[in-house]
């Protein structure tokens, strides 16, 4: 009975156990994340020192220059990469989930190639006419070009589940794609693909408040449905059938599943262009560091790890040869690359 | 009591291609029904439409006295639980967590699982004996944790009715029967009804109340063991060309030897011929037994196994006609071997026979099989 007792006490300390390490995570994420703003504010072309960065924060005491780099340059473009990078892990989250694929993200789909076509699509088509063009009306074009690389891709590999022609598949509809765009960019008028140049290639650079405004928006609304189906994301992780057995409405719960991620990985592409390996890395290293797949708590710190990962990329893209900036994705490759190749070996060793 | 499940002229199949048809099951409450039949007989289809995981083709299906249909995914997630075949592929996930898992249908909007839930996955994991598993990585179990794993989850779930696709596939003989014992004893104390494919046809004629037999569309019997496990009907379920099902003891016996004339000749009973009798038909050695009563042990294999079987009935005394026909198979035979039955009043003339395989020569022990063996070589 004594054994019993201690077994059952041992039991129920678990838990505790694992809330503490979720905690320790989750302060540690969130300790990177302001320390890499005021590091990503200070840092740059011009160099800000702490102290001057608390006094125009707080005193609105500074130079106008040094205001405005923080204010119209430096700050937009840091929360911008934030809530992007959240947006981007979580898209490939969720993607991974869908296809009970470790390695499915929204670049190695195709999506962001999608939505990088239909936004291209949609800036010169509409510049052409309006000569100015929303943030809201660039998301609904990536929206629409993600769902029309998914729907691609799902039409591919539904029938076939297999890890190989999930990706074969991605890759492929990416190229097509890419293909489009680059036809499309060649034979447009300069004037009408300015700001097309740096953006195809994937940057956080040229952020404006109303920009970050209408992200926050668009990112915040679709993170709480997210957030919210953190429940039927763990039934579905034992597979479908296991998940409908438990009360999952399976067709829906797909259906809501692509959307929001699809929204996600939307909007990044509409502000930033195509940003590789963040949506396959950051769910991963999160995992690990929580040691629990639990959507519940790796939905949020998956965010928050999108978040600093991209700030730190793109901090490295804006300072490391400075006056010339690097591709978001440049940095992001290095960077996620090698933990695809990670997790590809042991994956190959604990089959 | 009642019906708790009833299928009423149901056909079920993939994509409107019925693959059985015109199921009719009564299905009490409490109940341990096994299906039976060769592979790809339509058992999962089965099984699959009743967890509304198939759209049944036609027909009807009732549970708890309510169309199925009628209930809700929700609803019916707690009256329900599946224990699938497929293997589950997750990634950093606990024993704990894949048990707690079924308390989803009663978890708030979050699914974060109470004191209470986390009681109950204590107690399911306790009935599975696999408390200690708690915090082992699920990947990392063997396949027979992993079914105990995945039937504490269908226990924490609470259903009225377990649904499990052949659940002992990947088991040991132990695990097997660990974990056939644990579902009768749940259908026997919670009343939770059972209903279970198994591959295993002796495991089911012994766990189960009553048995459905599945084989294409005309095969379909439905009834209590003793009634369904009759030689004849098994071989045609499956389909048995090689070999024998004995449904006694339930057991499966390979082909006998081939060759109508016996090589050797042995004295039997009380179960001592039976490892010669294996012997024999491993080696494929064509051979002939006596004299057996009807009621002992080693006639129920030697009557699968052997050329010839003098046999007679209980409880009677060896008669004269037996004897003589011992005597000339002892004749013909190259080897006598007296696998060491006893002798009592009514197989006393038993002694006779191996006097005169004595005198013929030809008199071994159970020890001349190595012998035997070693010649060969």
């Amino acid at each position: 009975m004594n054994h019993n007792e201690t077994g059952k006490a041992e039991f129920f300390s678990v838990t505790a156990r694992r809330r503490a390490r979720y905690t320790l995570v989750f302060v540690l994420l969130i300790a990177a994340f302001f320390a890499i703003i005021v590091l990503n504010i200070n840092t740059g072309n011009v160099h800000i020192s702490i102290p001057k960065i608390l006094r125009i924060f707080f005193l609105r005491d500074g130079t106008a220059t040094e205001i405005n780099i923080i204010w119209k340059i430096r700050l937009p473009r840091i929360i911008m990469s934030a809530i992007l990078g959240g947006a981007l892990s979580l898209s490939g989250f969720l993607l991974q989930t869908f296809f009970e694929n470790p390695i499915a993200g929204p670049f190695v789909l195709g999506i962001s190639s999608g939505a990088k076509m239909t936004v291209a699509l949609a800036m010169i088509f509409l510049m052409q006419r309006f000569k100015i063009v929303s943030s809201y009306v660039l998301i609904v074009a990536a929206f629409v070009g993600a769902l029309l690389s998914i729907g691609f891709v799902l039409l591919f590999s539904r029938r076939i589940r297999n890890m190989g022609t999930l990706l074969v598949a991605g890759i492929m509809i990416g190229y097509i794609c890419s293909a489009i765009t680059d036809f499309v960019v060649t034979f447009a008028a300069d004037s009408d693909i300015v700001n097309l140049h740096n953006w195809s290639k994937g940057s956080f650079s040229g952020m404006n408040w109303s920009n970050v405004q209408v992200a926050a928006i668009v990112v915040g609304i679709t993170f709480v449905i997210c957030f919210f189906m953190a429940k039927p994301i763990s039934a579905y992780q034992l597979g479908e059938a296991y998940a409908q057995s438990m009360g999952v409405n399976i067709k829906v719960f797909r259906v809501a599943l692509i959307i929001v991620s699809s929204i996600f990985a939307a909007t990044v592409t509409a502000f930033a262009g195509p940003i590789s390996f963040v949506g396959i890395a950051v769910p991963f290293l999160v995992k690990h560091a929580l040691n629990t797949s639990k959507p519940l708590i790796v939905i949020p710190a998956t965010f928050l790890g999108g978040a600093v990962f991209c700030m730190i990329c793109d901090l490295i893209a804006r300072t490391v040869f400075s006056l010339t900036e690097l591709n978001i994705s440049t940095v992001t490759s290095v960077f996620g690359a090698p933990i695809v190749i990670l997790m590809m070996l042991r994956r190959r060793r604990g089959n | 009591m009642g019906t708790y499940l009833q299928l009423d002229h149901l056909s079920v199949g993939y994509n409107t291609v019925p693959v059985i048809e015109d199921i009719n099951l009564d299905i009490q409450k409490g109940e341990v029904i096994a299906l039976i039949g060769p592979n790809g007989a339509g058992k999962s289809t089965i099984l699959k439409t009743i967890a509304r995981d198939l759209v049944k083709i036609s027909g009807d299906i009732e549970l708890d006295t309510k169309n199925l249909l009628s209930y809700s995914f929700k609803d019916l997630s707690r009256k329900m639980a599946v224990i699938l075949t497929e293997r589950i592929k997750v990634e950093l996930m606990t024993c704990r967590d894949i048990v707690g898992t079924g308390r989803y249908p009663y978890t708030g909007r979050l699914g974060i699982l109470s004191r209470e839930d986390e009681q109950k996955v204590y107690e399911a994991l306790e009935t599975v004996h696999a408390v200690d598993l708690a915090d082992r990585d699920f990947n990392a179990i063997s396949d027979g944790q992993k079914q105990r794993i995945l039937l504490a989850r269908a226990i924490c779930q609470e259903p009225e009715l377990i649904l499990l696709d052949e659940p002992t596939s990947f088991l040991d003989v132990r695990h097997k029967l660990e974990l056939l014992s644990i579902l009768t004893r749940m259908a026997r104390k919670k009343g939770i009804t059972v209903i279970t494919s198994l591959h295993e046809i002796d495991l089911a004629e012994k766990v189960a109340d009553r048995i459905v037999t599945v084989k294409g569309k005309d095969v379909f019997g439905f009834g209590k063991p003793e009634d369904i496990f009759e030689e004849e009907r098994i071989r045609n379920l499956y389909e048995i060309d090689n070999g024998f099902f004995d449904p006694m003891f339930g057991s499966i016996e390979l082909q006998k030897p081939q060759g109508d004339v016996p090589r050797i000749f042995v004295l039997a009973g009380n179960g001592s011929g039976i490892p010669l009798f294996r012997a024999f038909q491993r080696k494929n050695i064509p051979f002939a037994t006596g004299i057996l009563f009807t009621n002992d042990v080693d006639y129920q294999l030697a009557r699968l196994f052997a050329t010839e079987v003098i046999t007679e009935e209980p409880f009677s005394e060896i008669g004269d006609a037996s004897l003589t026909r011992a005597k000339e198979l002892i004749a013909s035979c190259e080897k006598v071997i007296d696998a060491g039955c006893s002798i009592g009043v009514s197989n006393q003339r038993m002694q006779e026979l191996k006097d005169y395989a004595e005198s013929e020569g030809k008199l071994f022990g159970p020890e001349i099989l190595s012998e035997m063996e070693a010649e060969e070589r």
